[in-house]
């Protein structure tokens, strides 16, 4: 019942309450038993404590006080005392059996035929790579958009290239740190098609703030069109632009940072563009991926993402244009 | 006289309780007892680390040998028999023996440089480097903590000899040097965990 | 007729003997005069008042950076305040609260006032310490408030984690700074913890046996013991953080085997108990003014003892509920979660004692019990949703988002917040000599109340849709405007709540009724004697016969004689009955603390240059600490004449 009336409260594509896979549903489940336990508790005790005050109160300041206190009185309190307190007792083993009971749930899913994925965190941005079937020239290196079939189980091998960061799609799991000297596992399943935002859950620095994460639930089918696609080196630019454009990107600052795989680009400092124009967002969710936010973001990125770890790039307009246009070919 | 002054009310005359009192009938021995249980929980929280550091790496110690263990047992040894002077004098010092409390605090002091001296050496013979592997931070640490243990007391001692010469002897003096043994002890007892696990832990622990 | 007996341990001077005997008295317990006499002042209510005003100012400043933040969240992808400023406010803010706010307001100051004067003593044990702890706390806070007006100001949260407050990724003095001002208050905290442990083992009145204690008093031994066990630390994860930082130590580098996970044990294992030690405080409090205001003896003194004492152990098993997401194994989960629960039990027994003790009592509703019924109803909230956080489960889901930050604003504003107003309204009579104005403080709680939770409610629905905290700004179509501008409006009222407390305090000390020894007709110790208290506290140090010692006074219950009144003479008692046991004399005001503060404040600030500091920086602190112990001639010959050695 309280299901059905807390969970619409909570539309949206960043919310623990809007569960699209078995482990947030378990946790939802969980969440509202402590919910209704507890309201039920503070209404009574509130109650009883207005009873008392109301009741009670004296009129008029300080009454005379006999400060003995009767002792019949006394004992009947005490029992009263003792069966709260028992019966406060119970109602915390039920809610410790029940969190219990859904971590179990929640890390059951089978990991041996589970998609791994790999994801690296970074300031401000997250790494991604998929060894699927373990071979290296079969990888996929993205950032800022996990693709997994709808269904299947997944799990996410993270672990982090700086600091402390933390990754968390709340409508399908919960959030899992990525630390530096360590490797966490985080076994997830989509059952909704969709795309559902996550966001990096441990303070990390100035761009804290701007670190998000889509993951992309599709069909298996478009899900394996999106690998092979992946998978692709850059297409070759056919329009003279965009040839230029590439000219533009290979001879800035650029290639000391960004890979292309197909050009001379191969630097990891930040994502890899190979596929840029397929992601629907860039920056770790900061712009959507128009030719506007593009331009913006590459002349000076500093006045979108202060302190992001890309300096500013002043070029002329139509050399900007033109890495542009290449941009866009990145399918 | 204090029924007058208490307008005919019922008293309760402290006038014959002592002033100058020893062990736990003393204010200034509580205090040291709770400096030293803040001091202690800063070793025992150090020491855990030490062994959470091991249990998060390979080999350990990590490419270097353990310390030597020649100095660190000399100074063992020197902490060990220390305690013969220190008790005496402690016991001394309730009694009021002037003559006994002066030699032991000297003895004391004597000691003290000893311990520091042979510390010196041990430092030489650590065989690893802070700032090279978190092993090494924490040995150099914990190493650290104990000398300024050591140099304090040390420092303490001194002064309280010199107070011993002066004329401003008093219970309350007697009462500061059972202090000052009491908190030699706290550094011999701590010492010895930490002598077990720099020297004999690496030793133990390596596979 | 109670009345009557207390009349007897209040300490009325009607004769010309007692008017001789409190001259002298004044004269010889006086705090110096002047400029120059304010340095060397070490009387516990001094030093306590002086802690009280410099932590609430802390709090204002710490609530206007509050406002800062709330301005800037109150617009999406709001471009205001950029993330570097951002930043060092909410960091400012978290450490402002727990460092400078809450530990030193909650324990310190109201330890050091209250604690001397409920057990019936005339000063603190080590009242010179007590000066010294107050000036570190004074200036490490003026230190962190220098560097940050000079834009210096940490920034990487009130815990700082590695690697991101490490020397790779921490640039400039900004961590430093912080981990200093854990320095700063860690020794002030636990130089009081054992001025109080002292005070209360060796300095009760005879006759306060374990079972006579006031409650508030057991709060406080309490609490400093968990100061005790707690604070190393804190001590130990922010030295190895500044070593790391300044002398290239090791331990956080994960490359040279080194953990960043360790950092977070260590710092937690203080920071857990650390809630409890700004908790216990309040609880202490709505003990004492629940009794006093439902007009009888709290309900289940023993259980709520035994819940004080359990708090402080349980409190040492819960620290790894703060790094559930950080992947720890999942039986030392379970464990965690049972153990963190398992604390809502003596929470609850309290909880249930103090509704007891009002519905069997007569309550009479003044401020402070205002503030008292509005702990109940804000602070169980909070400690409702500490259940949810206990659970693994859902604590991965809400940790690091507006959940916590509504939790934990919930307890420590519910549990000590309003506990700490109601102690202002409380024994602000005590403390000044005035009333404050019943009017202006009910409206000033209502104001308050109302505010709060029109902040603070909403944070637990952000938390759930998604907003993780820490974030300098967020989208505009994530769903999170609204709440968030209902947020910062809550703010205002709670800035007019404490804006009339403050013009309430400005105007109740200039023109305020006078207050009478005892308004509340409350039983506790420091309610017989003067409003201000004297200089001496007790004109006659009494004896106790039972929890509320005015109203279990019996009709002709003993004071003490005998002690040499032209020196600081106290009496000791034992530990478990409190018979007397000896007599001890405190020592005079004297310059000297404040000089070694000085020092030591130099050599803290120096080592985060130059870590050689801390060596040269020694020689003129022992020097300094030689001063400061060093008797003078007359004393010990005055004592020498005098003493009367223990038989042994
Ligand atoms: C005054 C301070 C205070 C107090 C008293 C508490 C009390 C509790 N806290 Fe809270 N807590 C903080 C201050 C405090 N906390 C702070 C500052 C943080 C965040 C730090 C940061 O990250 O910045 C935090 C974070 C925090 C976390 C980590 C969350 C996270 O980061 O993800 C957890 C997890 O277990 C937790 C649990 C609890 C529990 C179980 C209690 C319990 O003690 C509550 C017990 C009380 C009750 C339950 C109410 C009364 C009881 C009854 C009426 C009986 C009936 C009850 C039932 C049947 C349930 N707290
Ligand atoms: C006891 C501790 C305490 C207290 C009392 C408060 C009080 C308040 N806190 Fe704070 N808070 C923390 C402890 C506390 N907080 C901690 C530990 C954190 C975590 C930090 C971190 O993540 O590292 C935090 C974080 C925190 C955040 C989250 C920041 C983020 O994650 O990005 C927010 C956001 O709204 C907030 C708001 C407030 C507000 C509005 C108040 C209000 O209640 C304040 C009310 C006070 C006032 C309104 C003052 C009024 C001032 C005057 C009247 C001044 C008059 C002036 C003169 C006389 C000169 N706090
Ligand atoms: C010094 C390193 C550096 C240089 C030089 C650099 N970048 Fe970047 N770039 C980054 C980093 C780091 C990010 C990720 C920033 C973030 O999201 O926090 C990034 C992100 C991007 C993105 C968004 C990718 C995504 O999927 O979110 C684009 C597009 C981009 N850079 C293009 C360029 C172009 C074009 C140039 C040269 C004109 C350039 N970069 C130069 C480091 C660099
Ligand atoms: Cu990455 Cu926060
Ligand atoms: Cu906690």
């Amino acid at each position: 019942m309280i299901f059905s009336f807390i969970s619409p409260m909570f539309p949206g594509h960043q919310t623990p309450l809007s569960p699209v896979g078995p482990q947030a549903r378990h946790i939802e489940h969980n969440l509202l038993l402590i919910f209704s336990i507890t309201s039920i508790v503070y209404v009574i005790v509130i109650a009883v404590l207005a009873y008392g005050v109301v009741r009670n109160h004296a009129r008029e300041g300080f009454v005379p006080h006999t400060l003995v206190e009767d002792p019949e009185i006394e004992r009947k309190a005490t029992w009263i005392v003792g069966a709260a307190l028992g019966l406060t007792i119970i109602l915390l083993l039920v809610m410790m059996v029940s969190s219990f009971y859904t971590s179990h749930s929640t890390a059951v899913l089978a990991q041996a035929q589970a998609i791994k994925i790999d994801v690296y965190g970074h300031q401000w941005w997250w790494e991604v790579e998929y060894p699927i079937n373990e071979q290296p020239y079969r990888m996929v290196r993205t950032a800022n958009e996990i693709h997994v079939p709808v269904g299947a189980v997944v799990t996410i091998h993270a672990t982090s290239r700086d600091v402390i960061h933390s990754f968390w799609a709340p409508n399908i799991h919960g959030k899992k740190d990525l630390l530096p000297g360590y490797e966490n596992d985080l076994t997830i399943q989509v059952d909704q098609p969709g795309t559902w935002r996550g966001q990096c859950a441990e303070f990390c620095g100035l761009q804290h703030a701007h670190m998000a994460f889509d993951i992309v639930a599709q069909s298996r089918e478009d899900f394996d069109r999106w690998y092979e696609q992946q998978l692709s080196p850059a297409p070759e630019p056919a329009s003279s632009q965009a040839i230029h454009g590439r000219e533009v990107f290979l001879t800035h600052a650029c290639v000391m940072c960004h890979t292309i795989r197909g050009t001379t680009a191969g630097a990891t400092v930040g994502p890899d563009l190979t596929h840029l124009a397929s992601r629907s967002m860039i920056a770790a969710g900061t712009l959507k991926n128009t030719r506007g936010n593009l331009a913006g973001w590459i002349s000076n990125a500093q006045s979108i993402k202060p302190g992001v770890r890309m300096p500013p790039n002043p070029m002329p307009s139509s050399d900007l244009n033109d890495l542009l246009a290449y941009l866009e070919t990145l399918r | 006289m204090a029924e007058e002054l208490t307008r005919g009310r019922q008293t309760l005359d402290v006038s014959m309780l002592p002033n100058v009192t020893f062990a736990d009938r003393s204010l200034t021995w509580w205090g040291t007892m709770g400096m030293m249980a803040i001091e202690a929980g800063v070793f025992a929280l150090v020491i855990a680390a030490y062994f959470y550091l091991h249990s998060r790496s390979q080999d350990w110690p990590p490419g270097v040998l353990p310390p030597d263990l020649t100095w660190g047992t000399v100074n063992t040894f020197i902490f060990i028999l220390s305690v013969i002077p220190t008790e005496w004098y402690r016991r001394r010092a309730h009694k009021g023996d002037l003559g006994a409390v002066r030699l032991g605090l000297v003895i004391a002091t004597f000691v003290g440089m000893a311990n520091l001296g042979v510390r010196y050496l041990e430092l030489r013979h650590l065989n690893c480097d802070w700032s090279q592997t978190a092993y090494g931070s924490a040995v150099w640490f914990l190493m650290g903590l104990h000398i300024t243990h050591l140099l304090t007391d040390w420092v303490e001692t001194i002064v309280l000899t010199v107070l011993f010469y002066s004329p401003h002897i008093e219970g309350k003096r007697f009462v500061d040097a059972e202090e000052n043994a009491s908190y030699w002890y706290f550094v011999v007892l701590t010492w010895i965990p930490i002598y077990l696990v720099l020297y004999w832990a690496p030793r133990w622990l390596r596979s | 007729m109670s009345e009557q007996r207390a009349a007897l341990i209040e300490q009325t001077i009607s004769t010309a003997e007692e008017a001789e005997r409190a001259r002298n008295l004044e004269r010889i317990w006086a705090e110096p005069k002047g400029f120059i006499g304010w340095f060397k002042a070490v009387h516990h209510t001094t030093i306590g008042k002086r802690y009280m005003v410099t932590a609430f100012a802390f709090f204002l400043a710490g609530g206007l950076l509050a406002g800062a933040m709330r301005l800037q969240l109150a617009f999406p992808e709001s471009h205001l305040m950029s993330p570097d400023l951002y930043n060092q406010i909410f960091t400012m803010h978290g450490s402002i609260m727990m460092f400078l706010f809450a530990v030193p307001m909650m324990f310190e100051a109201l330890a050091v006032y209250f604690v001397p004067l409920m057990v019936g003593t005339r000063n603190i044990a080590f009242p010179r310490l007590n000066a010294f702890s107050y000036y570190l706390f004074l200036f490490g806070g003026l230190m962190l408030f220098a560097f940050f007006f000079v834009n210096s100001g940490p920034d990487r949260g009130w815990f700082a984690y590695v690697p991101l407050s490490g020397p790779d990724y921490g640039a400039g003095k900004r961590a430093d700074i912080w981990a200093q001002l854990i320095t700063f208050t860690e020794v002030s905290a636990l130089a009081v913890a054992v001025e109080v442990i002292v005070t209360v083992f060796k300095l009760r009145a005879p006759g306060m046996s374990l079972n006579r204690i006031p409650i508030f008093v057991w709060g406080q031994v309490v609490v400093a013991f968990m100061v005790i066990f707690a604070m190393p630390g804190v001590v130990v994860s922010s030295t190895m953080l500044l070593l790391d930082r300044t002398a290239s130590t090791q331990f956080f580098n994960p490359a040279v085997g080194g953990d960043v996970l360790l950092f977070q044990h260590l710092f937690w294992w203080f920071g857990h108990p650390e809630v409890y030690i700004i908790f216990l405080p309040g609880t202490a409090i709505v003990s004492t003014i629940v009794a006093t205001f439902s007009r009888r003896h709290v309900f289940g003194y023993m259980a709520l003892v035994l819940s004080l004492i359990a708090t402080g152990f349980v409190a040492f098993g819960l620290w790894v509920h703060h790094m559930f997401a950080t992947g720890i194994p999942q039986m030392s989960e379970a464990f965690f979660t049972a153990a963190s629960m398992m604390i809502a039990i003596p929470a609850g027994a309290q909880i249930f004692c103090w509704l007891a003790t009002i519905v069997t009592g007569k309550p009479v509703l003044k401020t402070p019990m205002w503030w008292v019924l509005g702990f109940f109803f804000v602070f169980i909230i909070g400690g409702m949703t500490g259940i949810f956080v206990a659970s693994v489960p859902v604590d991965l889901q809400v940790h690091d988002t507006y959940f916590v930050v509504a939790h934990f604003h919930y307890v420590l504003i519910g549990g000590a917040v309003f506990p700490l107003f109601g102690a202002f309204a409380y024994w602000f009579p005590k403390i000044t000599g005035r009333m404050l104005s019943e009017r202006i403080g009910m409206w000033s709680f209502w104001l308050f109340t109302i505010g709060f939770n029109i902040t603070f409610f909403p944070m637990h629905i952000l938390g759930l849709r998604g907003m993780p905290r820490r974030v300098y700004t967020y989208p505009a179509d994530a769903g999170w405007t609204v709440l968030n501008q209902i947020q910062s409006c809550g703010y205002l009222l709670l800035f007019a709540g404490v804006s009339l407390f403050l013009w309430n305090v400005w105007t109740s000390l200039r023109r305020g009724e006078a207050a009478p020894p005892n308004p509340w007709q409350a039983g506790g110790l420091e309610w017989a004697t003067d409003s201000p208290p004297r200089a001496y506290n007790f004109l006659n140090l009494p004896t106790v016969n039972g929890s509320e010692a005015l109203w279990d006074a019996l009709p002709d219950q003993p004071v003490i004689s005998g002690l040499h009144e032209d020196v600081r003479e106290i009496v000791t008692t034992r530990i478990h009955d409190a018979e007397p046991d000896g007599r001890d004399e405190l020592p005079e005001p004297s310059i000297w603390p404040f000089i070694a503060a000085v020092v030591t404040t130099a050599l803290f600030i120096g080592s985060i240059f130059r870590p050689i500091a801390v060596s040269i920086g020694a020689i003129p602190l022992a020097i300094a600490l030689i001063g400061w112990f060093w008797p003078t001639r007359e004393e010990s010959e005055r004592r020498r004449r005098r003493d009367i050695w223990q038989k042994s």
